[in-house]
């Protein structure tokens, strides 16, 4: 179990771009990917600003390279976009004999499509195209066209936690690979934007009808996005001994309970502050050793106060430099784990620091105030990466250069 | 890895909620749709709560309560479900208000307990259990990665007693949905004859099932939970044998080390060849079971074969109506489970005396 492991891949679709080094790009240029609604079809278009991925879905079937569409929907096609780029960017090869786990994690699945066929769903009458979209509902759907797609058998599941969801992919993959189960696997989480989401989030009044200001006195909610990230995760001593590109190392990891509410953080964050400690004792780091958090700050009045509390409960006086990525992204929900780890291993590898954007005036209720410049050569060797949800599910992960 | 069974609760189209009742009567349906049975929710939650919580979540929060009364464990070290539809009731409730309202005048209570892991969070808030909680959707394998999950986190030897769920709800509008699909058979027949019908199809049912794994040896224990696989889009029937002879191989056994096999046979002429299959390459003098004729099929129905053969170990004997083939042997030491949903997500555990 002392098996240490290695992040080999990295694949991304966002707001910010349809790959890793666009993402990139996007991040250092402080070019948010949040704007007014173009292509989900919703009354709160003009009104709420979202982050999309800048294609229609008939867009996305050709980056996916699908010649006949049986039944893709929104989400299965960016998973499958983010998925195959961190395959191909670790090496593997469909069918190499190396046995590989699939683990997506997503919170709404095929939602996208069940909401505009829902009602000719259970009308018995009603027969088309559309039928082929049915078997697409359920979060399972999109995992396995994923393994489908890159030839995966060995193992495949999924994961919804709410919003930690993909955080706990990289963690169940790490855990697969240590047990011995599987040698290789390919871990991360997407969601396609619905009207069901913003709907849902809308009823709990914490959607900002401007952009989101994550760690702002200001903040009013979060803003709503979509994309895929993923990882590949394999034994760091054969990835070394392969000569493999390594990004980093997964050193640390953690899922806790809040057990306070079913959609509220506790204010003190209860959960985060077990959550990063845990993963810190795992890692065998020391607390001063992390150098960024990329924090959860989903910009809600709650989420980022009891993040704060948290890590002021967690660090001390000495809070590391940290930033929230959603105001480029958005919350990305079961993808913003994934989402969130293929930045951290950017930094890592690029030893730079990202910008909170939109951020303007620190809480009252503390000091903390979020990195608002792209830092360069920041001598980034150990970051922090934070992901709670609904149901008080909170994860946290550490990355570590290799 | 492995785990004991210390304790069950399980709610289901059967009188399953009641510790003595092993399926000593069954109940059949004439619907092709079944639902679970009520226990009385009042007893188990406080009329306040309940008025808030869709069935699904009534029957999930019950069975946990069941599972940790029987267990005796009060407080576990983990909270780890499994369900391939999550909270459907509340989902259809949102979207159809959703779609019907033209996105006005929606409430966020349906919303809220729309996401897969409102039960495991709604038990970890019941026992203000801060630990390690998680929820795996995906088809066939839901409950299969939340019981591989509770393996691995006692294999690791961060927690000592884990509360596992598989859960799924059947609803009219998922039936008649999916039955656009071919999944469900066009004829109505009475479940208890599910597998004379020889049509294609089969019925669509529900269930949640808790069970309590522990590292601990106790007089308590149901059984062992020895061993676990899962097999996905086999390209035929002889990679199923094998991938059954390679499990049973890991795990030191062969067939003849068998005495039951609980198969998950739905009735579905296109597949339920492989079970056959089996018994005739591989258990053709072992006892056999099924089980989908008293919970129908379902996402997380493993589960249901769980508890059906924990319990025959423990009480060491096979109900009736669950009996195929030959009669059980005397003692009951080792049941394979097989199952699979829609010749898709294969699974196999393996369940033994303590």
């Amino acid at each position: 179990m002392s098996e240490r492991i290695a992040i080999t891949g990295l694949g991304i679709i966002s707001a910010i771009g349809d790959n890793v080094q666009q993402n990139l790009a996007s991040l250092r240029a402080k070019r948010s990917g949040i704007g007014q609604i173009k292509y989900l079809e919703t009354i709160h278009k003009g009104i709420l600003p979202i982050a999309e991925v800048k294609h229609t879905d008939e867009e996305l079937l050709q980056i996916a390279g699908i010649v006949e569409d049986t039944g893709y929907t929104r989400t299965a096609l960016l998973g499958m976009i983010a998925a195959k780029e961190a395959f191909d960017n670790s090496g593997a090869k469909k069918g190499d004999g190396i046995r590989t786990a699939l683990i997506s994690a997503t919170t709404v699945g095929g939602m996208g499509s069940t909401e505009k066929f829902y009602l000719d769903y259970i009308n018995p009458e009603k027969t088309g195209d559309f039928v082929k979209y049915i078997d697409s509902h359920d979060c399972g759907d999109s995992a396995e066209k994923i393994a489908d797609n890159l030839g995966i058998k060995d193992f495949i599941t999924s994961i919804n936690t709410a919003c930690s969801s993909s955080a706990n992919a990289l963690m169940l993959g790490a855990r697969l690979i240590k047990h011995g189960i599987v040698d290789r696997v390919v871990a991360g989480g997407v969601d396609g934007l619905t009207k069901f989401t913003i709907n849902g989030f809308n009823t709990l009044m914490i959607l900002d009808k401007e952009y989101c200001k994550p760690f702002d006195k200001n903040r009013t909610g979060l803003t709503l996005g979509e994309g895929s990230g993923f990882v590949v995760l394999e034994s760091l001593d054969a990835a070394q001994k392969a000569g493999k590109q390594i990004y980093c190392e997964l050193a640390g990891y953690a899922n806790t309970c809040d057990a306070y509410h079913q959609t509220a953080s506790s204010p003190e964050g209860t959960g985060a502050f077990l959550s990063m400690s845990s993963a810190l004792a795992l890692s065998g780091l020391k607390i001063e050793d992390i150098d960024y958090v990329n924090v959860h700050g989903t910009a809600t009045q709650i989420n980022d106060l009891s993040e704060g509390n948290a890590m002021i409960k967690f660090f001390g006086n000495k809070v590391p430099k940290f930033s929230s990525t959603k105001g480029y992204t958005g919350h990305t929900l079961g993808a913003a784990g994934g989402i969130e780890a293929v930045f951290s291993a950017l930094s890592i590898h690029n030893n730079i620091i990202f910008p909170n954007l939109n951020f303007k005036d620190k809480l009252d209720e503390f000091d903390l105030v979020p990195v608002t410049d792209l830092i360069e050569n920041a001598g980034v060797k150990n970051v922090l990466s934070n992901s709670f949800g609904f149901g008080g599910n909170n994860t946290s992960l550490i990355f570590s250069k290799a | 890895m492995k785990a004991y069974i210390r304790g069950i609760g399980q709610i289901s189209p059967q009188q399953t909620f009641a510790k003595d009742d092993f399926l000593d009567t069954v109940v059949g349906y004439n619907t092709n749709m079944l639902f679970c049975i009520d226990p009385v929710y009042k007893e188990f939650i406080n009329p306040l709560q309940l008025r808030r919580m869709s069935r699904t979540l009534r029957m999930g929060v019950t069975a946990a309560k069941i599972c940790l009364t029987d267990s005796g464990i009060e407080m576990p070290d983990a909270v780890i479900t499994g369900t391939g539809f999550g909270c459907i009731e509340d989902t259809e409730k949102f979207l159809l208000a959703m779609l019907n309202n033209n996105e006005q005048q929606l409430t966020p209570t349906a919303f809220m307990q729309s996401t897969h892991n409102t039960i495991s969070g709604q038990v970890a808030i019941m026992l203000k259990c801060k630990e390690y909680n998680s929820t795996y959707v995906n088809r066939g394998f839901s409950f299969e990665t939340a019981l591989l999950d509770s393996l691995m986190l006692i294999a690791e030897g961060n927690a000592h007693k884990i509360l596992l769920g598989g859960f799924d709800e059947n609803s009219v509008n998922l039936h008649v949905t999916t039955e656009r699909l071919g999944h469900w058979k066009k004829e109505k027949i009475n479940s208890l004859q599910l597998l004379e019908s020889k049509t294609s199809g089969t019925i669509s049912g529900e269930g949640a099932t808790f069970f309590m794994l522990t590292d601990k040896e106790d007089v308590n224990n149901y059984a062992l939970l020895k061993g676990l696989s899962t097999l996905y889009k086999p390209e035929n029937e002889k990679e199923v044998e094998q991938h059954t002879i390679d499990f049973l191989k890991r795990n030191n056994l062969s067939a003849a080390d068998i005495d039951l096999v609980v198969c998950g046979l739905n009735g579905d002429v296109r597949t339920d060849g492989v079970y056959y299959h089996l018994r005739d390459k591989l258990f053709a003098e072992t006892a056999g079971a099924y089980f989908k004729h008293l919970c129908g099929d379902y996402y997380t129905s493993s589960a249901f074969a769980l508890w059906l053969s924990a319990n025959a170990i423990k009480k060491q004997v096979v109900p009736e109506a669950v009996r195929l083939g030959k009669s059980p042997a005397a003692a009951l030491k080792n049941i394979l489970i097989v199952n699979h949903y829609r010749d898709i997500n294969y699974s196999f555990m393996l369940v033994s005396q303590c």
